[in-house]
């Protein structure tokens, strides 16, 4: 038994002899990061270098020739200048209705105790767990006879649907870790229920809710299902847009626009990560 | 007088009450504090005065008139939490002057008025900072003036010092109690520190299982115990079940006697309270034959475990001027003793006459517990 154990770690050590090599071992971490970036940069440099390519020919390494022409490409082209302006119109509009409807019950959720409780909080999870193609086509149906398909309000409320969970779960997190006897502080000295929310659970909570609503904007930026059953023809957004450029233009042009569509959510997530230091910030805060 | 008045007080939660019909007259300008174990109500009491606990039953009187239909932003009384006092959004000024704002004050009041009472908590250079920036001893120092801030008729204080640590917690007690009595203002202080609630109050409210047990000043309430419960609670105490002979005019527990004469019915059992310090031991043949047990040095006294005669653990407090060894045999007499019998008001004996039992058949069948 051993004396087999013996054999194979033989044959082993003698196929991965470098084991045993202590700089390969202490490098593993740094070769294991480097591969990492590599694996996660490297599209993304690839995709900077296809919009920015004039000429690029196998079997070249690099680009023989930069040029923005497939900018002007996108920028010249009507449909993918209004698919940006949907963008931007739907997006915001639905992480401002999400909020308006989510929040309050975020603190219903994080503050009161009332029958049913667990089962609605856990029912913002159900939206998230089927498949959303399926969901979509019976939503449609219902739009059909309500007219919201290929309307802005339709658009909006199938894309209100991938944000409520965001907006409930994470806010009621925020709003629990938020302790009583701050809010009851602020009733004794004078407060009224409303003042003390506006001025002392709002100002605290901010940090959280504004991660939560960076999540929201970021779902219903990147929805394409819903958005391609409901909005098309008329309303077109950028995810949707992809579909068609990718299929119907030279690889370019899918690249500048991946690019344009990355955009918006990498500029929120470096705001996320400030925000979420300044929230770690007050949570230090402690008796 | 900004006297406060609770009046049968009553509060339910579930079937269960959790303040029972409780009574408290607190006198202007006094420090009451309500002490008692975790989950004995006193915590419950302080936050229906506030008004963040609505009563059951009962009433709440601040000079005279019934605040009960009062929100607790209109009550005039302020609070000091246990702990998470100060907004972490605003800096000390903004936490103090949020209530003055509140009642539009012009600014320059306001700045003079919150000066004024950083001056009072002794924080004056704390204004410009943050709560995170601040110890918890300046946070709930902090919390103190911005209750004091408002002038409030009744200041409240749930266990304010108990996240801090032991040394701290002395030192605010004593800074509290001067503050108290520079303002003179009328204070409600919980606490189930014993310790903290003798050095601080005027008086104290003792509460058990959401009743009120006793209220007295911290000396009477140490020294005259009304139940066996303040009994346990306040300080250390020896407690010896005994039994009442009528004929021979004694209480015999163990086999110590105690020679005195009560109300008590014949073979009545009763509980002979007593605290450690008055315990000596004596010399020769008098007092009661036991043995060491333990001797535990805390610094400026001893605290002696002594049993034998049929007493379990008795302890002793003692200077160090007689040496004390496990083991040795000793005679113990007491300076004072308490008479707990069911039904019956306390009875106090000094200096009690005793005598050592030698028959089997005296001894009082032990009891697990008293």
């Amino acid at each position: 038994m051993s004396a087999v154990g013996e054999a194979v770690r033989e044959r082993v050590g003698g196929l991965f002899w470098f084991w045993s090599v202590g700089a390969f071992r202490r490098s593993l971490p740094v070769l294991f990061l480097l591969g990492l970036a590599a694996f996660i940069l490297g599209p993304l440099l690839s995709l900077i270098l296809w919009a920015f390519a004039g000429r690029w020919f196998y079997p070249a390494l690099l680009p023989q020739e930069f040029s923005l022409k497939w900018w002007d490409v996108v920028f010249g082209n009507r449909s993918v200048v209004n698919s940006i302006k949907y963008s931007l119109m739907t997006a915001p509009t639905v992480t401002l209705l999400s909020a308006l409807i989510c929040l309050p019950a975020a603190y219903a959720f994080a503050r009161f105790q009332f029958p049913g409780r667990r089962f609605l909080l856990l029912s913002f999870l159900s939206a998230n767990s089927f498949p959303k193609i399926g969901l979509y086509i019976s939503i449609a149906t219902l739009f059909y006879r309500l007219h919201l398909m290929t309307t802005f309000w339709g658009v909006v409320l199938i894309q209100l649907m991938g944000t409520l969970l965001f907006m409930i779960w994470i806010p009621t997190g925020t709003f629990r870790g938020i302790n009583r006897s701050l809010e009851e502080a602020a009733r004794d000295v004078g407060a009224s229920g409303a003042r003390t929310f506006f001025q002392i659970t709002l100002p605290i909570a901010m940090p959280g809710l504004l991660v939560a609503g960076l999540f929201a904007f970021l779902a219903a930026f990147d929805e394409a299902q819903g958005t391609l059953i409901v909005g098309s023809p008329n309303y077109i957004t950028m995810p949707v847009m992809m579909y068609t450029l990718v299929l119907n233009y030279p690889q370019p042009v899918g690249a500048v626009f991946s690019i344009l569509l990355t955009l918006p959510s990498l500029v929120l997530l470096l705001l996320a990560q400030r925000l979420l230091r300044q929230g770690y910030l007050a949570a230090g805060y402690t008796l | 007088m900004a006297g406060l008045q609770l009046v049968n007080l009553t509060k339910r939660f579930g079937t269960t009450a959790a303040v029972y019909d409780f009574s408290l007259d607190v006198h202007d300008g006094e420090l009451m504090c309500l002490l008692g174990p975790s989950g004995c109500g006193k915590t419950t009491t302080l936050r229906m005065i506030g008004g963040f606990a609505t009563p059951d039953g009962g009433d709440i009187l601040i000079e005279g008139h019934s605040v009960l239909a009062l929100p607790p932003e209109r009550r005039p009384t302020a609070m000091v939490f246990q702990r998470f006092n100060l907004w972490p959004h605003m800096t000390v000024t903004d936490n103090i002057a949020f209530g003055l704002r509140l009642r539009h004050l012009p600014p320059a009041a306001i700045h003079r008025k919150v000066g004024e009472t950083l001056q009072l908590v002794g924080l004056p250079h704390a204004a410009r900072k943050w709560p995170h920036q601040l110890s918890g001893g300046e946070q709930q120092r902090i919390a103190v003036a911005r209750a004091l801030v408002l002038e409030p008729k009744i200041l409240l204080l749930d266990e304010p010092f108990s996240n801090l640590d032991a040394r701290l917690r002395v030192r605010m007690r004593e800074e509290l109690k001067t503050l108290q009595r520079q303002v003179g203002i009328t204070t409600v202080f919980v606490t189930h520190d014993q310790e903290e609630a003798l050095t601080l109050a005027d008086r104290i409210a003792v509460m058990n299982k959401g009743v009120m047990e006793q209220v007295d000043t911290p000396g009477v309430l140490y020294r005259r115990p009304q139940g066996l419960f303040v009994a346990d609670f306040m300080g250390t105490m020896n407690f010896i079940r005994a039994r009442y002979h009528r004929d021979r005019g004694a209480l015999a527990g163990g086999q110590v006697g105690i020679a005195a004469r009560g109300d008590w019915h014949d073979g009545a059992v009763v509980t002979v309270a007593f605290r450690p310090e008055d315990v000596t031991f004596v010399d020769g043949d008098a007092g009661i034959p036991v043995q060491v047990r333990r001797v535990v040095n805390l610094g400026h006294y001893l605290e002696v475990t002594v049993d034998g005669s049929g007493v379990a653990a008795i302890k002793v407090f003692t200077d160090g001027q007689r040496p004390m060894a496990e083991g040795q045999s000793l005679n113990i007499h007491f300076r004072r003793i308490l008479v707990y019998a069911e039904g019956l008001p306390l009875a106090e004996i000094e200096m009690p006459r005793l005598t050592h039992l030698r028959t089997a058949e005296e001894v009082v069948e032990s009891s697990p517990s008293v």
